[in-house]
């Protein structure tokens, strides 16, 4: 039996004259859809699989399937004669545009078994010539297969070794995702084995050393293990003890390793190539010179031995020395391991000589998590789910870890300026966003139609017409999305009631949330406001820190649409009241954080809408009470000399009076605002903090904090009036009712009830998060000022709840997926595509009364 | 909705005759927008007052879709159309007193030429431009006008008087002229959005105001007003977010002007605009040409005439601006020649897209000065940093010119969603830190008539690459 060695992900490119048995190799060897043949692709081209006229066209369809394959990371099988030099140099060009291996296989057997296979297949009308000139050119072919650039040739020269052969597919080197940590990733060392030593030490690893008291091993108590991102040696104090730890580490399994590019010149230097001794090599192969010359040749081994970059734990992370990306991330080329080691560089120098780095990790929009080095900077930083660990300890900086897959960095500072940068080693301040890079978001982020795969609620689907509409609200209209971290969701109303006069009552709620078992409940008043989101931080250097800020603004207070309430300077006075109340509260201290995201109302609504409210109500009310009274006045003058309009004045009369209340209704939300008096702020819930969402705590807990708010700065916080309650004790139940018929008699706007858990999830996925129930005068302004006149009840009655229930749903599960995306620190495009998604829905067509 | 007609002429009652209605009786008729009532709360032989109400179901206002605009609007159950002497209330006029419209009585022929001593009054008549645009249009008529504000809200008297007008016109006229006063001159002083206007009004707006219309002194406002309204019944996704916000449709969905009233630019500039930036354009010798923000296409129009811009990329961020580009394009039609060289794109200012990379020129007429000044670093970052040109042209106001635009008060902008607009010497502050964080120079050219003190009315910017070649698309 042979064993015919191949990469998982290869090209593998079969090669054989007409009936050598490609086809019934690869139907042995490879699934059906792995394999693609070229006559499979004349059949698509044109009906005929033998018909060569369309051979062009055909290998056209055989590039494009090929090329799908390979992008996506499968194992594709050629089946095609490849006899022609010209065939096969394609297909090694496709193989190294996806960065794959490609993989010769040869049936080099005997030209009349060849010959003789062809004659039995009727459909092949070509005869001896054909097959004999095909093999002449297989034969030139076969030694220079490997200069081709066929990483791997598999000869079979019989039909008993075809028949012998077995495939075996190998793990590629840089595959370690059943590797699945814990681990603590070490930045760039360069020679500081002290600090090194130190480091481990931090993190809680225990040193084992030799007979010289030199570290040879590290165990972790609770078996972590290291893992290196390279440039181990150079510039520092002892290369030599950083790389006998880390090669022993490697040695017992408790490490792993990429190769810096300051390895990659080691492995030359010490091979005895010439190279430039610079860059802090020469301090290394002078420590070298004073080890054995059996360290030197292990050395010299282990550096040529490490492979470009490390693919681990299920693919989740990838460890590269100057990072890696998406498209590269477990392929193999020379490119490859080019960017592994050297990074994307612009092909530009600056001011001091040194390569201008293509800034890759601002691109990146991949899954895995890409820890690196070689390029200093003063502090670790997450950039769109990358970090390089390189803080520049060489330099006098620090050495740094992270902890995966806790995401904790943990620093041990430089015992000393070890060597003196080319250039100046910055200081480690906030990096305003202006030069925060990667805050900067793409459109292919937010356009087209999309999926948001939520955590609650599975894959939202956004529809490219409401992407087009929420881009435009979102560029021209919305404050910068690193301050709209969140949006959100519609609320959904109680099912239609059917009693008399009534559109809403709260029945249809408590039963709605009883059907599905959720029986403890409260209620909540809806403030008379507009929806707010208070996104505030402690002091000024959290705001640069952490969302950014470039103008001195410490925070935001946004509308459902993520519109600023008001211009920068009223936002600020706002947001220092906010602050100040939250001192008072210490609720920084109590939450650990120094920023907080709060989901509340702001009132009054016409601090938002006066527009509306002027232009549309008001002047509806105007022009009804300038009317109806005239009509009134002409049907009384006409009745009194006998003229029959009972009906008609019996209308017109209930309508007028429609009409006062209905002026009433409004009136209710407005009231003067002169800069930020009179302005309140009813918080409802705490949306998220530094690390932390809150929707596991129940609406108890967030009502609490938000007493405590109203207590300390009670001249702009308001409190929320609720009661609990519980749908399996029927004098609950009515005393809910009571509460909403007490809050509504006087034209309050109604109340939301909730699951008092806050996120519930039942059998049938999550429940809603709330549902409204609003009173009956306020819907006067919602659905006009005769909508009570029972036949207009009646009609109003009918109208379907369902998908805007639906949309609720789902845009609650994107809004707690920004949360958790934003307390998971994760990049501004992850938080900032769910919360356009949320926008994008918004834009749906739904009934908007509802 | 309401409305009465009196008349004060010797055997008042001949009203009756003349309306063709009975003046003891109440009656009802059905129109398009609900149900017509007209009776007489006088009738005696010295005064005789007619009155027509109109009943508008709110309900099937929304739900019956026959009244255009968009049936999701939040506005519409909240509407004034059962209230105000709307457009509907012509309807109703030209539906229930349609022969004494035509001039027609078969009963008592010889009063129909009468001119009469009339009152009419409409207690809620919606006006744009209020009282004064009343007496306006009727005055010239021949009526002594009566016109009274209603104040919006007596509780909230900041907000002033609503754009209803208390109405009461008294002249010596005849009947059927009076009604086509109305008939024509209700919708024209409503100019409702909700009002549309079907094809065959144009021939009834001549048949009604036949005798009249074309001596009036206000002619061109009247037909423009009264055939403006046909704005598309359909709703963007845009501006459905606008109602999510309380928000008119309007206030976010306006990348189109529509109908609405333009800025006092004077029509020259924009064209003078258009030739400054082509000539810019010819003179950094740009063949591929990116239109950033490009509206409704009137640059890509210009652009596509000349064959020397060899590819021209519409770009922008509104589908509405678009869609509406494409159209007036006539893109379907477009020779194919021509055709292949245009493209439109959906994109936006604030986020990187890499399709803007590689051209020669990158245009922003009138655009910058829309985006929130936070968002500009985002702009620079998509147009400096990311596409790259080797030319970007950017047209801006220049604010200190505002001054001699006498129909702008003092401090406000342009337009209305303009969010900044720029002096001479803020426009080169930011032209020149852009400059230097990106590596290119630039150099300033005025657009339109200079002023002495306060500079042209636009000015422009002209950005080349200091390294005057185009990087590789990366």
């Amino acid at each position: 039996m042979t064993e015919l060695g191949i990469p998982e992900l290869s090209l593998v490119v079969l090669i054989g004259a007409s009936g050598s048995g490609k086809s019934t190799l690869a139907r042995d060897h490879f699934a059906p859809t792995e394999v693609i043949s070229s006559d499979f692709c004349r059949g698509l081209v044109c009906d005929n699989e033998n018909d060569q006229a369309a051979t062009a066209d055909a290998f056209d369809v055989l590039n494009y399937i090929a090329g799908k394959r390979l992008a996506a990371g499968r194992l594709t099988v050629i089946d095609a004669t490849n006899v022609q030099r010209d065939a096969r140099r394609e297909l090694v060009e496709l193989a190294k545009a996806h960065d794959v291996l490609p993989v010769a296989i040869v049936l080099d057997l005997p030209e009349q078994l060849c010959v003789a296979r062809t004659a039995n297949r009727p459909d092949r009308d070509f005869g001896a010539a054909v097959v004999r000139r095909q093999r002449e050119q297989l034969r030139r072919s076969l030694r220079g297969l490997a200069k081709e650039g066929f990483r791997k040739v598999h000869v079979l020269r019989s039909v008993e070794e075809v028949t012998a052969a077995t495939i075996v597919r190998e793990k590629l080197l840089t595959d370690f995702r059943h590797e699945h940590g814990p681990f603590d990733v070490i930045g760039d060392v360069h020679g500081c084995r002290s600090e090194l030593e130190t480091l481990l030490d931090t993190l809680g690893y225990r040193l084992s050393r030799d007979e010289h008291g030199r570290p040879v091993d590290a165990v972790h108590p609770e078996g972590r293990r290291l893992v290196f991102v390279g440039d181990l040696v150079d510039r520092g104090p002892d290369s030599p003890g950083v790389l006998r730890l880390v090669m022993g580490m490697v040695k017992s399994g408790r490490a792993l390793c990429v190769p810096g590019n300051h390895e990659n010149k080691l492995v030359r230097a010490l091979g005895g190539r010439q190279v430039q001794v610079t860059h802090g090599l020469a301090e290394t192969l002078a420590q070298l010179g004073e080890e054995t010359e059996q360290f030197r040749s292990e050395v010299a081994e282990f550096c040529y031995g490490l492979v470009s970059h490390l693919v681990l734990d299920d693919g989740r992370l990838v460890v590269a020395h100057a990072g890696l990306k998406e498209a590269y991330h477990g392929r193999a080329s020379g490119r490859v391991r080019s960017f592994a080691l050297y990074g994307d560089s612009t092909g530009e120098t600056d001011e001091f000589g040194l390569p201008v780095r293509y800034p890759w990790a601002t691109d990146y929009r991949g899954h895995a998590m890409v820890l690196y080095g070689h390029t200093p900077a003063p502090e670790a930083d997450w950039v769109n789910n990358t970090m390089c660990l390189d803080t520049g300890c060489v330099f006098g900086g620090k050495l740094t870890a992270l902890r995966y897959p806790e995401k904790d960095v943990v620093s041990v500072p430089a015992e000393k300026v070890w060597y003196e940068p080319v250039k100046p080693f910055p200081a480690g301040e906030p990096v305003p966003a202006d030069v925060r890079d990667h805050d900067h978001l793409d459109i292919n982020d937010v356009l087209g139609k999309r999926v948001v795969e939520t955590a609650h609620h599975g894959r939202v689907t956004i529809r490219e017409e409401n992407a087009a509409g929420a881009l435009e609200v979102m560029s021209r209209f919305a404050l910068h999305p690193r301050w709209l971290p969140y949006l959100p969701p519609a609320m959904a109303p109680a099912a239609t009631s059917q009693r008399p006069g009534l559109l809403e009552h709260p029945d249809e709620a408590f039963a709605s949330y009883d059907s599905i078992g959720v029986t403890d409940l409260i209620c909540e008043d809806k403030h008379m406001g507009s929806r707010a989101t208070v996104l505030v931080c402690r002091d000024a250097s959290a705001a640069v820190g952490r969302f950014g800020a470039t103008g001195g603004e410490s925070g935001a207070v946004y509308t459902r649409t993520g519109r600023s309430f008001f211009g920068p300077d009223l936002s600020e006075a706002l947001l220092d009241r906010v602050r100040s109340a939250i001192d008072a509260a210490a609720l920084w201290e109590e939450l650990d954080t120094d920023w907080i995201l709060l989901d509340g109302e702001l009132l009054p609504w016409s601090a938002k809408a006066e527009d509306l409210l002027r232009d549309q109500y008001a002047a509806v009310g105007a022009a009804a009470r300038a009317a109806l009274p005239a009509v009134l006045d002409g049907m009384q003058t006409a009745r009194g000399r006998g003229v029959g309009l009972d009906d008609l004045l019996e209308r017109t009369r209930a309508r007028a009076a429609n009409a006062e209340a209905f002026t009433a209704a409004y009136r209710r939300y407005c009231w003067p605002t002169d800069g930020l008096d009179g302005v309140g702020i009813a918080p409802f819930q705490v949306l998220a903090t530094q690390g932390r969402t809150y929707h596991d705590r129940d609406h108890g807990w967030h009502l609490q904090v938000a007493d405590r708010l109203f207590a300390a700065g009670p001249e702009l916080f308001r409190p929320t009036r609720r009661i609990r309650l519980d749908t399996s004790d029927a004098g609950s139940v009515a005393a809910g009712i009571g509460w909403w018929e007490s809050l509504t008699a006087d034209g309050g706007e109604g109340m939301v009830v909730k699951p008092f858990a806050n996120l519930t999830r039942t059998r049938r996925g999550i429940a809603q998060p709330g549902l409204k129930v609003r009173g009956r005068e306020y819907l006067r302004i919602i659905y006009g000022p005769d909508y009570t006149e029972p036949q207009n009840l009646a009609r109003l009655r009918d109208r379907n709840v369902n998908h805007k229930r639906s949309l609720a749903l789902r845009e609650y599960a994107l809004g707690l997926e920004s949360l958790e995306r934003l307390a998971r620190r994760e990049p501004l495009w992850r938080i900032h595509e769910a919360v356009f998604a949320v926008l994008a829905l918004e834009s749906e067509p739904v009934d908007p009364r509802l | 909705m309401y409305l009465t007609i009196t008349s004060t002429a010797p055997a008042a009652t001949d009203l009756g005759y003349l309306l063709h209605k009975h003046p003891d009786r109440a009656q009802q008729f059905d129109v398009s927008a609900g149900r017509a009532h007209v009776f007489y709360p006088e009738a005696t032989d010295e005064r005789c007052t007619v009155a027509l109400v109109l009943e508008v179901d709110p309900i099937d206002l929304v739900r019956g879709r026959r009244y255009g605009g968009d049936a999701f609007a939040l506005s519409q159950y909240v509407n004034d159309r059962p209230y105000a002497a709307s457009s509907m209330l012509a309807v109703a006029v030209g539906k229930v007193f349609r022969t004494a419209l035509a001039g027609k009585c078969a009963a008592k022929p010889d009063l129909v030429d009468r001119p009469l001593p009339l009152e009419i009054h409409l207690p809620a008549l919606p006006s744009v431009g209020g009282a004064p645009m009343v007496r306006q249009l009727f005055e010239p008529l021949g009526w002594s006008v009566e016109a009274t504000p209603i104040q919006l809200d007596e509780t909230v008297p900041h907000w002033g008087d609503s754009r209803y007008v208390q109405t009461r016109l008294r002249g010596t006229v005849m009947l059927a002229q009076a009604l086509s006063h109305l008939y024509v001159l209700l919708p024209v002083l409503d100019n409702a959005k909700h009002y549309w206007v079907s094809t065959d009004e144009v021939d009834k707006l001549v048949r009604a105001g036949g005798g009249w219309l074309a001596d009036h002194p206000e002619r061109e406002l009247i037909t423009r007003r009264y055939l403006a309204h046909q704005r598309e019944l359909v709703a963007t996704a845009t501006s459905r977010l606008a109602e999510v916000d309380d928000l008119a449709p309007e206030a976010l969905d306006n990348a189109v002007d529509g109908n609405e009233e333009k800025a006092p630019d004077a029509l020259p500039l924009v064209a003078r605009r258009r030739q400054a930036v082509l000539e810019a354009l010819r003179q950094e010798g740009a063949a591929r040409v990116v239109d950033l923000g490009c509206g409704e296409g009137a640059l890509l129009r210009e652009l596509i005439q000349d064959a020397k811009f060899s590819e021209v990329l519409g770009v922008d961020v509104s589908p509405r601006a678009l869609a509406v580009a494409e159209r007036r394009l006539n893109l379907n039609r477009m020779p194919d020649s021509q055709r292949a060289r245009l493209r439109l794109m959906l994109s936006s200012l604030t986020y990187r897209d890499e399709r803007l990379a590689g051209y020669d020129a990158v245009v922003l007429m009138e655009v910058v000065e829309h985006l929130d000044p936070q968002r500009l670093p985002a702009l620079e970052d998509t147009v400096f940093a990311q596409a790259r040109p080797r030319t970007v042209i950017v047209t801006t106001p220049n604010v200190e010119h505002n001054v001699r635009y006498e129909r702008l008060a003092a401090g406000t902008m342009r337009h209305r969603d303009h969010r900044f607009e720029w002096t001479r010497a803020e426009f080169a502050a930011w032209a020149t830190s852009v400059c230097e964080r990106t590596g290119y120079v630039v150099r300033y050219a005025p657009i339109g008539d200079i002023d002495p003190t306060v500079g042209p009315p636009t000015q422009m910017a002209v950005f080349s690459r200091a390294d005057g070649t185009q990087r590789m698309a990366s």
